[in-house]
């Protein structure tokens, strides 16, 4: 075979690009090793982070990445899926690539900038709706504690509008998978366009729910705009009004700051931990939207189409 | 007749609710937009550009070496990354369905999925703590490995998009496979794999997270490849969380300058990738 060499060369390329994460797993592992020895699972279940003495527990960074991540996909999922019918089925066809265009300059801005902005508009905004809560609301757990405006609304709200580009975008592409036939039929049978699109939803759920599954991945990993606006106190509490942290913002934060091998090892254990979780969202979500790619690409469709087709 | 009347209610209101979802979606964007342009626009001038920071109280001052220490972090980011990105690319295109490509694109789609503070984490045990020094090296190698999936995918789809006629010209002619590619599959789809690194360097141009603890930062004018560099990112990071209000205008500036940047490559990509689809048909 004369083209052996080449396929050899071109792949053992590839092969750097497949043992970058393998790499990143073993290198984590290893750097994180005294801690992993020291504290074992209770690392995860303990609330204390106290550098100074020496105690890491790392469940409030745990609670705050799961509690804001888990907020910003109650606020953006219903919003991307949306945005991804409007765009797929429903709008004119000359609004499809702007729309398409402007969705994506939202994922194209700067986590940094998303920071910026949080910091100086969105956060006075929170402190002042904090602030003009009546009293008796007050009482309510979910939204006690001092008007600060960092916190993990501000958090979920800024990680929401972060995500909501990429969800939409892979729901989108699910969307136009769905074969034509599937809405002419729900038509045929007297379906109005709700349900039309229902039925369209319904044959690509898989697909659905992948997407908003890569949109939950994204918001986990989420780093600079969640550390400027979260609070970054360690804490596990319900409010919203709550400053906390997350496993992302504690690493960031303290990384150059930890000042023994314990204190580091301690925070390469978060971080690795968080590659691991994303590792399973992210493959268990490209699995759910390549099992429905694969069952079959047609032309794509659109329930608009239909509608004029049968006019 | 009242049931139908109910269903055709629900449908509107459902094609409402869509339309809805856009622009609730497009309002924060504007938000962001208008206020990084008026905030950013007042102390954005030349010496922003040619000048350095000055100390906290002094007024005026710019990002001169951030700007420059951005450009050097992209910089070797992209050596690393095009190469690597390129070539796993065309091995996905051209050996598709084998094992290895899908290993490879499981792998892509993996490492564009891992936290960029993780990255960073990684890149620290790599290339700054065998040194004992935070680099200019050290932040660019981070910033390869977020460059190199999102090369290696717009690679692939762009060499799945060439017609295979031009492969089959190629082969029958009696080219091996290594001058097929090189020589008429890869420069038939060269303009759309440009414009994939464009719109990567884009990408990691406004990355933080990697930096925080590879390259660091400096106050100075470095060029040196082994000393901590300045960055735009990381710049405006450390003014945005300070007290100083000169400090705050500009952490404005700088992100205008990023988002500027950022959505001018965007721009001339979507343009370009048009202009590409519509001429592959």
């Amino acid at each position: 075979m004369r083209d052996l060499p080449f396929r050899i060369i071109v792949g053992a390329f590839g092969c750097v690009l497949a043992l970058l994460v393998l790499a990143i797993g073993v290198e984590l592992t290893r750097q994180s090793w005294l801690s992993i020895q020291k504290f074992g699972f209770h690392f995860w279940t303990t609330d204390t982070w106290d550098p100074v003495a020496g105690q890491f527990g790392a469940l409030p960074f745990i609670w705050g990445t799961l509690y804001s991540s888990l907020l910003a996909l109650a606020i953006a999922a219903p919003v991307a899926l949306g945005i991804a019918i409007f765009v797929s089925e429903l709008c004119p066809a000359w609004l499809q690539t702007p729309l398409v265009f402007l969705t994506e300059l939202l994922a194209a801005i700067p986590s940094i900038v998303y920071g910026l902005w949080g910091i100086f508009v969105l956060v006075p905004a929170i402190r002042a709706l904090e602030i003009w809560m009546p009293e008796p609301l007050r009482a309510i757990p979910l939204l006690s504690g001092p008007p600060l405006g960092v916190g993990m609304l501000a958090a979920g709200v800024i990680l929401a509008v972060m995500i909501v580009p990429f969800t939409s975008a892979v729901a989108r592409e699910v969307l136009q998978t769905v074969p034509a036939a599937q809405r002419e039929g729900a038509y045929a049978l007297g379906a109005t366009r709700f349900e039309a699109i229902r039925a369209a939803l319904f044959y690509a759920r898989t697909g659905i729910i992948g997407s908003i599954m890569l949109g939950f991945g994204r918001a986990l990993g989420e780093t600079m705009a969640v550390t400027m606006v979260i609070g970054n106190n360690p804490q596990v509490s319900a409010s919203l009004f709550a400053p906390q942290y997350t496993m992302a913002a504690v690493v960031a934060n303290e990384f150059t700051e930890a000042s023994d091998e314990l204190y580091l090892h301690a925070l390469v254990e978060i971080g690795l931990v968080l590659f691991v979780i994303t590792l399973v969202v992210n493959a268990g979500s490209r699995l759910l939207i390549w099992g429905l790619g694969r069952s079959g690409r047609t032309r794509p469709s659109r329930v608009a189409d239909v509608e004029a087709s049968a006019a | 007749m009242n049931r139908d009347r109910l269903r055709r209610l629900i449908s509107s209101a459902f094609v409402g609710a869509c339309a809805l979802a856009v622009l609730l979606a497009l309002v924060p964007l504007a938000m962001v937009l208008f206020f990084v342009v008026r905030q950013g626009i007042g102390s954005l001038n030349l010496a922003f550009f040619t000048s350095m920071p000055r100390p906290v109280g002094e007024a005026g001052g710019g990002m001169a070496n951030a700007i420059v220490g951005t450009l050097m972090l992209t910089g070797i980011a992209s050596l690393m990354a095009v190469p690597v990105g390129v070539m796993s690319g065309i091995y996905m295109s051209e050996y598709a369905g084998t094992w290895l490509a899908i290993a490879l694109r499981f792998a892509a789609d993996t490492l564009n999925g891992v936290p960029s503070i993780v990255i960073g984490v990684f890149a620290y045990g790599i290339a700054v703590l065998p040194f004992k020094q935070f680099s200019a090296l050290a932040g660019g190698f981070a910033l390869g490995i977020m460059m190199i999936p999102i090369i290696a995918r717009t690679t692939e789809e762009l060499l799945l998009l060439v017609p295979n006629a031009l492969r089959e010209g190629a082969l029958a002619l009696g080219a091996t496979r290594a001058r097929a590619v090189f020589t008429v599959i890869v420069p038939a789809a060269l303009p759309g794999i440009i414009t994939g690194i464009v719109l990567a360097l884009a990408r990691i141009a406004g990355e933080t997270a990697p930096l925080l603890f590879t390259s660091f930062n400096n106050r100075f004018f470095s060029r040196a490849l082994t000393q901590p560099i300045s960055s735009l990112t990381v710049q405006i990071y450390t003014y945005a969380i300070s007290p100083y209000d000169d400090w705050h205008r500009q952490a404005w500036a700088g992100a205008l300058v990023l988002v500027g940047f950022v959505l001018t490559c965007s721009l001339l990509a979507r343009i370009a990738t048009a202009r590409i689809r519509r001429l592959r048909g």
